[in-house]
């Protein structure tokens, strides 16, 4: 086990400072330059962590040498000598390096990091050794490629191995080397493949063929990757759309309100979000990781409160006028802009992902996926599962579709409509509030924002049939996932325009949506 | 600013009075308006003397006006609203402003081609360097785009808010499609640096002149054409489609035929505004395509009072004048009172300024 | 063009020489029109099926409605009454079954619109007029005519055809309000609107729901009268809860339920069948 082995050889190095290699940095300090560029060399084919501190130092220009050619490390201006603890003796001076050294060490750093314990660390060796690699370090390669257990280290080394074996003059070897690379699903390997197509690289048949056969291997594995990606992108897209139409299929689906506001709602969630953050680091910055979680309640009753505001001053007085109630609420969309360009400015305010929703999970070697998008699609199919319960669990559910279905026999019942009404406005607002937490986290913050967006949150709830929860689910994913794959093919403008069309000859065919109840026309 | 107020006048009167007295009115209005151009071709120190800058004003609203008569035949009266039709209307200002981009480079390629490194035109600007293939372009574009989109559209029987949804993507795609640099529309820029017009200056008095005199006269044009309409028998089959599809159904009309005919009738009204737009203003770019733009149209028609003829030329008038005012005085707060009209309109004025005025009349 | 129906075929009904009867009205003026009548049947209703999500609203429903013949549906509610005339009409497909106009036009293939063309009139339960224009201009726009859009922007209305409606203003008393928008009419006075509008439609066939909900006995008087007097030359489906109506117009019923046809005779046959009364009554 490579760990195991440096481990053992690192502390027998801590026991015996002395005794392992007895002056490497000594002898490199009294070296000429010649001498030190092939002591680089020599320890680039063999490495030895013990190296590393000095390596590091060379790395950074703060070893130097006193007079008795003894090597120091600076720190904060003070001398520790590398091996021993003798004191400096006369004057100092820092190594001078050329940049040819300077590569050496590089070289000699990424090899001695292969020995770390840390695979993030050993991916980054191998992959300046694809770049530095030397012919000296031919047998480290192979005997590194040969015990490294994490995939993504083994292909990058594979792919610095068959770098230096590419070149080499045994046809045999270069067969090998290809063959090797075809093994790996490196993005780098392919266009290192393109290349030896050309017979003015590679004058061997034999191997061209064979680079051939990896090339087309490397791109089938590249190939699951970018289809993986593009589904996850897709995926992403789906559940923004999501969370953004999801409250609008409650307004509009539920209670037949067009709310062109809706996207402001979403732009409100986002603002408040920024406030959340901006208070976080002005009275807790010590909890600012927190925000996102304290943001959420706090964005869902804003924007439910405001919802409901307008609802009872606006939207009441326009029930069962649909196009009234598009143009009353596109004009209350432009006073909230407005509003929010005069309060926050015109420009985009910065909210930035707390640490555990930055970085993401390295899948494939072409294939990352964020955290912050991983964590958004579970939300919204949080959100969807809570929507759903609240309608189909709840006394205020069953109100909210008793209402749906036949307004004055409900309120014979004695179900309070107004209320009614006035909650589940609220609540499709406090869903879009939400969706703009999570649109905080991967997008820009301005007062534009809810724009973008409105559009196609309708035409999720068109596609996906109105009133129809998993109808606005499967539409929301069906569009974005179809909108990330036509992105690459066509462009995204392109795309957009064909699957407005594609929309348009769907609804000729179900006029009611996906999931639409058949029934008897009412006159 | 004469507009809006002349025209208040007039609808007040017209209420008052009866028909002959709005007929005189209109004429007046009509007079004045064309004695604006002339006015302006008066030197700058004559007290009678109207500016470029009011002339272009008022020119710009006119073809407003005209986008708002456009807009009411298709809602007002065939309960179509259109949340699109600023796209038509752009197009046929892309129409015409390419012509004068033609015109202005001479020979060779526009500037905003030229910056690009084109070497060639693209094929669907061929021939715009003559002015009768530009004019056939200002119909046929947003002709064939309305025929297109209403064909689907009405063949799968959408209508009501789905309807001004899809309209609100299709001009939402086509701005999309125009910001890119790539589709050969100029990109953010748009069209503009416009030089001559048929070979005259078209900054020149007696160019902006007969532009206006155009406006004026597309706009006595568009109004005799909504009034024989909506007194044909096809107007009133608009309203009955409007207010009882079915029934409509069964007695035996297509809708399709119908809706069809008027949406694009209207589309076409909008790009020949669109065309006089852009030589008086000097400028068209993607941003008329925004559904910003198309929405307050709504406004403009609904404010004024939809299903009648005088009713959206009154909205355009008052909402532009308003805006004009407004964005000089307090551009801050001009988005504020544009909001608020939209509630205020569709809360407290379903029919109108003009169905205010009758109701007034009346008592 | 789908065969319009002659215009003269209210006013004058058409006798062919072999013709004799009920069975001949009609016929031989429309055989060269499209309309084939010849075996005496207008309407054809075999096996037809509907469902909505599982509910069979109509199941295996079978009906034939003679030429001039005047047939009244009943059934509790939910029998599927307002449900075959959607089918009839196009505005519901059937997910199987026969619907023939005729002997010829295939009514489950025509669109909603072909269908008004060819000749069926429909009246809805709640009666839709255009209420925002005049009684005069809805009996004018029900008129048939050429109904495509270049003849509607053409259209003016000949001497005939304002004789026409003159003499259907008269017939449907609304004479004096002709002038007043249809939305400010009566619910009885709009009834008798939609039934004028289908007068000067002239269909060969027509389906009414519920014409008489809302009307004064006397008015409900009139249109049995009426309806018996348009019988001899059209023929007619009417859907009716009012078993006095019934009574004074209907020479043949049939009583619809659960979607099929449960009895078919005469009023009194039908009255005293046990499942009916076990079906109106029973339950």
């Amino acid at each position: 086990m490579p760990t195991a082995f440096s481990r053992i050889l690192f502390s027998l190095l801590l026991l015996l400072p002395m005794a392992a290699q007895a002056g490497d940095a000594n002898d490199f300090a009294a070296a000429n330059p010649a001498k030190q560029a092939s002591l680089l060399q020599q320890w680039s084919a063999n490495p030895d962590s013990a190296r590393l501190a000095l390596l590091e130092a060379l790395q950074q220009g703060r070893v130097a040498a006193d007079s008795s050619k003894q090597a120091f490390i600076e720190h904060d201006g003070s001398y520790r000598a590398v091996e021993g603890d003798a004191a400096p003796t006369g004057q100092t001076r820092k190594l001078r390096l050329n940049n040819r050294m300077r590569g050496l060490i590089s070289t000699a750093m990424a090899s001695h990091q292969l020995l770390s314990d840390d695979p993030a660390l050993r991916l980054a060796a191998a992959q300046e050794l694809q770049k530095r690699a030397k012919p000296a370090q031919l047998a480290l390669l192979e005997a590194s490629v040969a015990r490294e257990a994490d995939d993504a280290v083994r292909d990058a080394l594979t792919l610095a191995l068959a770098n230096l074996q590419l070149v080499d003059s045994d046809p045999t070897v270069r067969l090998a080397a290809v063959r090797l690379l075809g093994e790996t699903g490196e993005p780098l390997a392919r266009t290192r493949l393109e290349t030896l197509l050309d017979p003015d690289v590679e004058s061997d048949p034999s191997v061209r063929t064979a680079a051939e056969t990896s090339l087309a291997q490397v791109k089938r594995k590249l190939l699951v990757g970018e289809l993986l990606g593009q589904a996850f992108s897709g995926l992403s897209l789906g559940s923004i759309l999501l969370l953004a139409a999801l409250g609008l299929a409650i307004t509009f689906g539920l209670l037949g309100v067009i709310n062109m506001a809706h996207g402001e709602m979403l732009m409100l969630g986002a603002y408040s979000t920024y406030m959340v953050q901006v208070l976080f680091q002005r009275f807790a910055p010590e909890a600012l990781a927190l925000y996102p979680l304290v943001a959420l309640p706090v964005a869902f009753f804003v924007t439910a409160a405001i919802g409901m505001a307008l609802e009872r001053t606006v939207i009441r007085h326009l029930y069962g006028r649909p196009l009234e109630t598009l143009l009353a609420t596109w004009g209350i969309s432009l006073i909230l802009i407005q509003l929010v360009r005069v309060m926050f400015g015109a420009q985009n305010v910065e909210v930035a992902n707390p640490y555990w929703l930055s970085g993401g999970i390295q899948v494939l070697p072409n294939l990352v996926l964020p955290y912050n998008r991983i964590v958004i699609i579970g939300f919204a199919l949080f959100v969807v599962l809570l929507t759903w319960l609240l309608l189909n669990k709840t006394r205020l559910g069953l109100n909210v579709r008793a209402v749906t279905q036949n307004r004055n026999m409900a309120a014979c019942c004695g179900v309070p409509t107004g209320r009614v009404d006035m909650l589940a406005f609220g609540l499709g607002s406090g869903i879009a509030g939400l969706g703009g937490v999570a649109l905080s986290q991967i997008g820009n913050v301005g007062p534009d924002l809810g724009q973008s967006y409105i559009i196609d949150s309708f035409l999720v709830v068109v596609l996906g049939g109105v009133g129809q929860l998993a109808g606005s689910v499967m539409a929301a994913f069906g569009l974005g996932i179809a909108n990330k794959i036509l992105e690459p093919q066509i462009g995204a403008v392109l795309g957009k325009i064909l699957i407005l069309a594609l929309i348009i000859l769907f609804i000729q065919k179900r006029p009611q949506g996906l999931f639409a109840l058949k029934g008897r026309v009412i006159d | 600013m004469t507009m809006p107020l002349n025209q208040t006048l007039l609808a007040r009167a017209s209420a008052k009075l009866g028909p002959q007295a709005s007929i005189s009115i209109g004429l007046l209005v009509l007079l004045v308006l064309l004695a604006m151009p002339v006015l302006h071709l008066l030197p700058a120190d004559n007290a009678l003397h109207i500016s470029a800058y009011s002339l272009t004003l008022v020119g710009k609203i006119l073809c407003y006006c005209i986008v708002a008569l456009a807009l009411d035949l298709v809602w007002g009266y065939a309960g179509l609203l259109s949340l699109g039709h600023g796209l038509f209307f752009a197009l046929g200002g892309y129409a015409m402003g390419m012509y004068l981009m033609r015109e202005a480079a001479g020979d060779g390629l526009p500037a905003f081609m030229s910056f690009l490194a084109w070497t060639e035109l693209p094929w669907y600007w061929t021939g715009t360097d003559n002015f009768l293939w530009a004019l056939c372009l200002v119909v046929l574009a947003p002709g064939l785009l309305a025929l297109v989109f209403g064909y689907f559209a009405f063949n799968s029987r959408i209508k009501g808010v789905y309807f001004s949804i899809m309209t609100q993507a299709l001009t939402f795609a086509g701005m999309l499609l125009f910001f890119r640099n790539e589709t050969g529309f100029g990109g953010n820029n748009g069209f503009t640096n416009f030089k001559t017009i048929l070979g005259f200056d078209i900054t020149a008095t007696h160019t902006r002149a007969v532009l206006f005199l155009a406006t004026v006269l597309l706009l006595v044009a568009s109004l005799y054409l909504g009034w024989r309409l909506a007194r044909s028998k096809f107007g009133r089959v608009l309203t009955a489609l409007r207010d009882a599809e079915n029934r409509l159904m069964f007695c035996g009309y297509d809708p399709r035929g119908y809706k069809l005919f008027i949406w694009v009738l209207s589309a076409v009204l909008c790009g020949l505004a669109g065309a006089l737009y852009v030589p008086q203003v000097g400028i068209i770019n993607p941003s008329e395509m925004s559904p910003t733009n198309s929405i307050e149209a709504a406004v403009w028609v609904a404010l004024g009072g939809r299903g009648t003829l005088i009713g959206p030329l009154l909205g355009a008038g008052l909402v532009n004048g308003m805006k004009s005012w407004f964005t000089v005085a307090f551009p801050e707060y001009w988005l504020f009172a544009l909001g608020f009209l939209f509630i205020v309109v569709t809360l407290f004025l379903p029919k109108g300024v003009i169905g205010l005025l009758r109701k007034k009349g009346e008592q | 063009m789908r065969a319009t129906p002659t215009p003269d075929l209210m006013l004058e009904p058409a006798f062919d020489a072999a013709g004799s009867g009920r069975d001949a009205i009609g016929a031989s003026s429309l055989a060269n029109k499209g309309l084939n009548t010849r075996h005496g049947t207008i309407l054809t209703l075999e096996e037809i099926n509907v469902s909505f999500d599982g509910f069979k609203a109509l199941s295996n429903l079978t009906l034939y409605i003679g030429v001039g013949e005047l047939r009244c549906i009943i059934g509790p509610n939910g029998a599927g009454k307002t449900t075959m005339m959607d089918v009839i009409t196009g505005k519901t497909r059937p997910d199987n079954g026969v619907a023939y106009f005729g002997e010829t036009l295939d009514l489950t293939q025509m669109s909603e619109v072909a269908i008004a063309q060819s000749g069926i009139g429909r009246k809805f339960q709640k009666p839709t007029v255009f209420e925002a224009l005049s009684v005069f201009e809805n009996l004018e726009l029900a008129q048939k005519t050429n109904k495509s859009v270049w003849a509607s922007l053409r259209a003016k209305l000949s001497g005939e055809q304002q004789d026409r409606i003159d003499e259907v203003l008269q017939t449907i008393k609304l004479d004096n309000s002709r002038q007043r928008p249809a939305g400010l009419l009566s619910h009885g006075q709009k009834q008798f609107l939609e039934i004028g509008m289908l007068l000067v439609q002239d269909p060969q066939l027509l389906l009414l729901d519920e014409p008489v909900a809302g009307m004064t006995d006397a008015e409900t008087e009139f249109t049995a009268e009426l309806f018996k007097s348009l019988a001899r030359k059209h023929s007619l489906m009417v859907v009716e809860h009012d078993m006095g109506f019934v009574g004074s117009i209907a020479d043949h019923v049939t009583v619809l339920h659960q979607g099929s046809v449960l009895a078919e005779g005469s009023l009194e046959q039908v009255q005293n069948d046990e499942r009916v009364i076990e079906v109106y009554l029973g339950r």
